[in-house]
């Protein structure tokens, strides 16, 4: 079979991954938001006996070696050597556009010009007359709407005859003019002394412009002449900057720009002139001096109130689901004995019970992530970039640290892993460090059920006031985090401009905000039945081992052996006891089980009836004993069942209790009880704490089994109330204010380690919250315990420190950068 | 003059550019060059950045960056 392999390039935010998602029928993120694609994505797709591999590449505006988007793009057109590369371009804005066009076309690649938003471009009235333009570019050209499919058909066909043909086609030349006889000095120059299969052309014009990454090609192409071809070629700068009075990558650059408006005169016609009616009129509400701001907290509310407040509502109608999974998994498992209960059956109960803790807030997820889809597609976003870089700067941040920040959860909810990924799309290296290492302080998705346990047991009359202390605490902490950071570590590290393209606004379409949603509810699944599934069961084994000892074993089959005898000795004559004697007693017990939770919530007569017949029919014995009515004698072999029953559950509790005492995982709990005891924590949130390293959203999963109960169906917060019984709610404060402040899950970590490419940072970002949360904790739970404040009191008071600190370190001035 | 000292509905012509380096390199990415029509939008809330619209979109452009662009009525 035939294979291609094709490349997207383009400007940011022209379409280039819709293209890509048009093609290959994948479900790549796309947003309304320039420098949403950081990284190259892979994916392909058949037409025609031809099998076309895709890589859609990161939007950018040139092919300089400036930016990591840039050099990742430059390197993969210059190593992979793509058979063809579809140049995309918002053709409401060719003339820009075609500044990145040439520099492909300089780099003598095949290039296919795929003319996107064709809609767009009508809509403003701009007319392109593509024949021309194929003419004066040397390209074929391929106008789309992609959006809504149009145009795809072609853009297929002109991929194959391209990618197939392998000819290379060099397109225009772009005359620099005045600086032409200095690249011919250059491009002769290297002739002799430097083999390279680059176009020697587009390498004279790279070292015109002084690329380093240029520089480096030649040095490795050239050992022993590098340097007197490096002064050389700063000679020839020289002389020309001499000549024409302007630096060599300026002159370059504005003759591509007079290319492209000769171009652009020649082939475009506009009708009327006026950037877009709507989106300014939009813009003068949104970006208000007053109405801004408002809109902009309205919407950070809007997004909370409804994912959190009324998702969480939701969750009534979802619970009994899960409810239903647990008890399907208790039937199929072999039966529990009188006082073990099989291996397998713990475990799978265990990991129901897991991954039931987890998926019960998926319906908030998801109305969250629909809400992210709608901002990220009508452009909203790079207004909040707007809106706040000023303040942002102040903390060593960027106004594009705005989308990183809203995807960790800058307010509630959010995953650390997409939001470290985005931090990509920031130009200034110093606040993408800074951002990188706050992100894990914000309000990760994976930290709200445990915000919400503790808020629903412990700031029950205060529900919506804590949630909210808790939404914004966490960025006071953050800010000025991130400006000792950037005033200290990071203050060696790069900076770079602001500049930032503000998009028309788009209407968000259904299919894209609903399939992005859906996307990601998947992706965080596939993160909890892999981590938190693989967590779960390493916590299972540190808590079932070792286990208990012979001895307290044998003094629990005493007991049982007590238990039973008492109740032999009640029932002895009794016509009915024939039937419980031996193993019976065992079925009879799980039949009274069965038959209670059976029976649950059945209030219409008929349908209880139908119950009980199943019931009867299994078996009638068991009935006679379990629903006695009139019958005496069974009346009196229920009671002492009934008491029998009792005493089982009492020390099977017993068992379970000593058993997590003495396992491993509670000796390690137990044995951090001296440092966490400042800040109020014993060792069960030790444990559940501990187990938030390999994913937070197992700390909730491990506190709902560690708080057992006997009860079947009572919620986690019941549970954790009755037997915590002197926990306050300064403990559960400064639980919550641990968890913002803890380490991040291994999850993100690892995306640290692969966004800052060192191991070092990684480490340093996790030591360093794990150092700042214990300290942060302690601090509120003791003085707050000294001072004898109520949680709400301590939770008051911290909240006014923190704000307070934030406004210093906002007022400690910023370096300015271009002086 | 420079561009950031523009008040907010006026326009321009781009004259010069004055930065090095990567900010240089980025301004002429972002589509400035000499002889440009500008106007400036906006200011954000809290003045800056500000808001230009050149020829057809608009950028966000820090003040401090914007002092590199010289400009002529
Ligand atoms: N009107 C219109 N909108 C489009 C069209 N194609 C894409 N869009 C929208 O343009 C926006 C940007 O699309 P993306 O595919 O994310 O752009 P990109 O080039 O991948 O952007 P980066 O990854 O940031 O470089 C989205 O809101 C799309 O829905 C089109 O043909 N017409
Ligand atoms: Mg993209």
């Amino acid at each position: 079979m035939n294979k291609v392999l094709m490349a997207l390039a383009g400007q940011p935010n022209c379409g280039k991954s819709t293209v890509f998602n048009t093609l290959t029928g994948a479900n790549q993120h796309v947003a309304n938001y320039p420098g949403v694609t950081v990284d190259k994505m892979y994916g392909s797709y058949r037409k025609n006996g031809v099998k076309v591999e895709v890589v859609d590449l990161p939007g950018t505006y040139s092919l300089t070696s400036y930016s990591l988007e840039e050099r990742v793009s430059r390197n993969f057109i210059l190593h992979d050597k793509p058979d063809v590369v579809v140049n995309v371009m918002d053709a409401s804005n060719l003339k820009r556009n075609l500044y990145l066009t040439f520099q492909l076309l300089e780099m003598e690649i095949p290039v296919v010009v795929n003319l996107n938003m064709m809609d767009v471009a009508h809509r403003r009235g701009v007319e392109i007359d593509f024949d021309c333009l194929e003419r004066l570019l040397g390209a074929p050209v391929v106008p789309t709407t992609i959006k809504k499919g149009k145009g795809k058909k072609n853009l297929i066909n002109t991929i194959n005859k391209v990618g197939l043909s392998k000819k290379k086609e060099h397109g225009i030349k772009i005359d620099y003019g005045s600086m032409e006889p200095f690249l011919d000095e250059i491009e002769k120059m290297l002739a002799g002394v430097c083999e390279t299969d680059y176009p020697a052309r587009w390498l004279a014009v790279k070292l015109m412009e002084a690329d380093d990454e240029v520089e480096k090609i030649i040095r490795r192409h050239s050992a022993a002449g590098f340097d007197a071809i490096k002064a050389r070629v700063k000679q020839i700068r020289r002389a020309f900057e001499a000549e024409s009075d302007e630096l060599p990558e300026r002159h370059i650059a504005y003759a591509r720009y007079k290319e492209a408006d000769r171009i652009a005169g020649e082939s475009v016609s506009v009708k009327r002139k006026e950037a877009s009616l709507l989106s300014d009129k939009i813009d003068r509400i949104v970006c208000h001096k007053i109405f801004g701001p408002l809109i902009l907290v309205g919407v950070v509310y809007a997004l909370y109130h409804l994912s959190i407040v009324e998702g969480y509502k939701l969750t009534n109608y979802t619970w009994p689901l899960l409810a239903k999974i647990k008890s399907l998994t208790a039937a199929i498992m072999p039966p529990p004995g009188f006082m073990t209960e099989p291996m397998v059956r713990s475990l799978a109960l265990w990991f129901v019970d897991s991954v039931n803790a987890l998926l019960n807030y998926v319906p908030i997820f998801f109305i969250l992530f629909a809400l992210i889809a709608i901002l990220e597609d009508t452009g909203y976003m790079p207004r909040m970039a707007f809106l706040l870089d000023r303040l942002f700067k102040r903390f060593g941040l960027h106004g594009q640290s705005t989308l990183p920040m809203v995807l960790g959860g800058i307010y509630v909810g959010g995953c650390a892993v997409p939001a470290i990924m985005a931090t990509k799309g920031i130009p200034d290296e110093r606040a993408r460090f800074a951002t990188t290492l706050i992100i894990p302080m914000l309000n990760c998705l994976a930290k709200i059920p445990l915000y919400i346990l503790m808020i629903n047991i412990y700031f029950a009359q205060h529900k919506g006031l804590a949630m909210m202390f808790m939404a914004t605490v966490t960025i006071f902490m953050a800010l000025p985090v991130a400006k000792i950071l950037s005033l200290t570590i990071l203050k060696d590290k790069e900076t770079a401009p602001f500049i930032m393209e503000m998009p028309p606004y788009h209407l968000p379409t259904i299919r894209g905000v609903l399939g992005r949603a859906v996307e990601r509810i998947w992706l965080f699944l596939k993160k909890i039945v892999t981590i938190v599934a693989a967590v779960a069961i390493v916590i299972f084994v540190l808590m079932q081992f070792p286990g208990l000892t012979e001895d307290r074993n044998a003094h629990y089959a005493d007991e049982t052996k007590i238990a039973k005898e008492s109740f032999y000795k009640k029932i002895a004559g009794n016509p009915y006891a024939e039937y419980v004697q031996g193993d019976s007693i065992m079925a009879l017990i799980l039949y009274n089980e069965r038959y209670k939770k059976a029976r649950m919530g059945i209030k219409n007569k008929e349908k209880a009836r139908t119950v009980d017949a199943r019931f009867i029919s299994e078996n009638e014995n068991f009935f006679k004993i379990v629903k006695p009515k009139k019958d005496k004698q069974a009346k009196k072999l229920n009671r002492a069942l009934k008491k029998l029953i009792s005493a089982r559950k009492r020390i099977l509790r017993q068992i379970k209790a000593e058993m997590i005492d003495n396992s491993f995982l509670g000796k390690i709990g137990r044995s951090l009880e001296p440092v966490t005891k400042y800040a109020g924590f014993n060792w069960r949130v030790n444990v559940a704490l501990l187990s938030s390293f390999a994913a937070k959203e197992s700390s909730v999963a491990t506190l709902g089994a560690l708080y057992q109960s006997d009860e079947e169906g009572e919620t986690l917060e019941k549970r954790m109330e009755k037997t915590e019984k002197d926990f306050t709610p300064l403990h559960a404060l400064s639980l919550l204010l641990v968890m913002a402040l803890f380490p991040p899950c291994i999850a993100a970590v690892l995306t640290i380690k692969i966004q800052t490419g060192s191991v070092k940072w990684m480490l340093f970002s996790m030591f360093y919250q794990m150092f700042l949360g214990i300290v942060v904790a302690s601090f509120v739970f003791t003085v707050g315990n000294l001072l004898g404040l109520t949680g709400l009191q301590a939770m008051g008071i911290f909240f006014c420190m923190a704000l307070t600190f934030t406004i210093i370190m906002g007022l400690i001035n910023p370096r300015h950068e271009y002086q | 003059m420079t561009l950031d000292s523009l008040k907010p509905g006026s326009q321009c012509y781009t004259k010069k550019i004055t930065a090095k380096g990567k900010l240089n390199q980025r301004l002429i990415d972002m589509g400035i060059y000499p002889g440009l029509q500008v106007k400036v939008i906006r200011n954000a809330p809290l003045e800056d950045p500000m808001e230009i619209e050149l020829g057809g979109y608009c950028l966000s452009i820090r003040h401090e960056e914007a002092k590199f662009v010289e400009v002529e009525g």
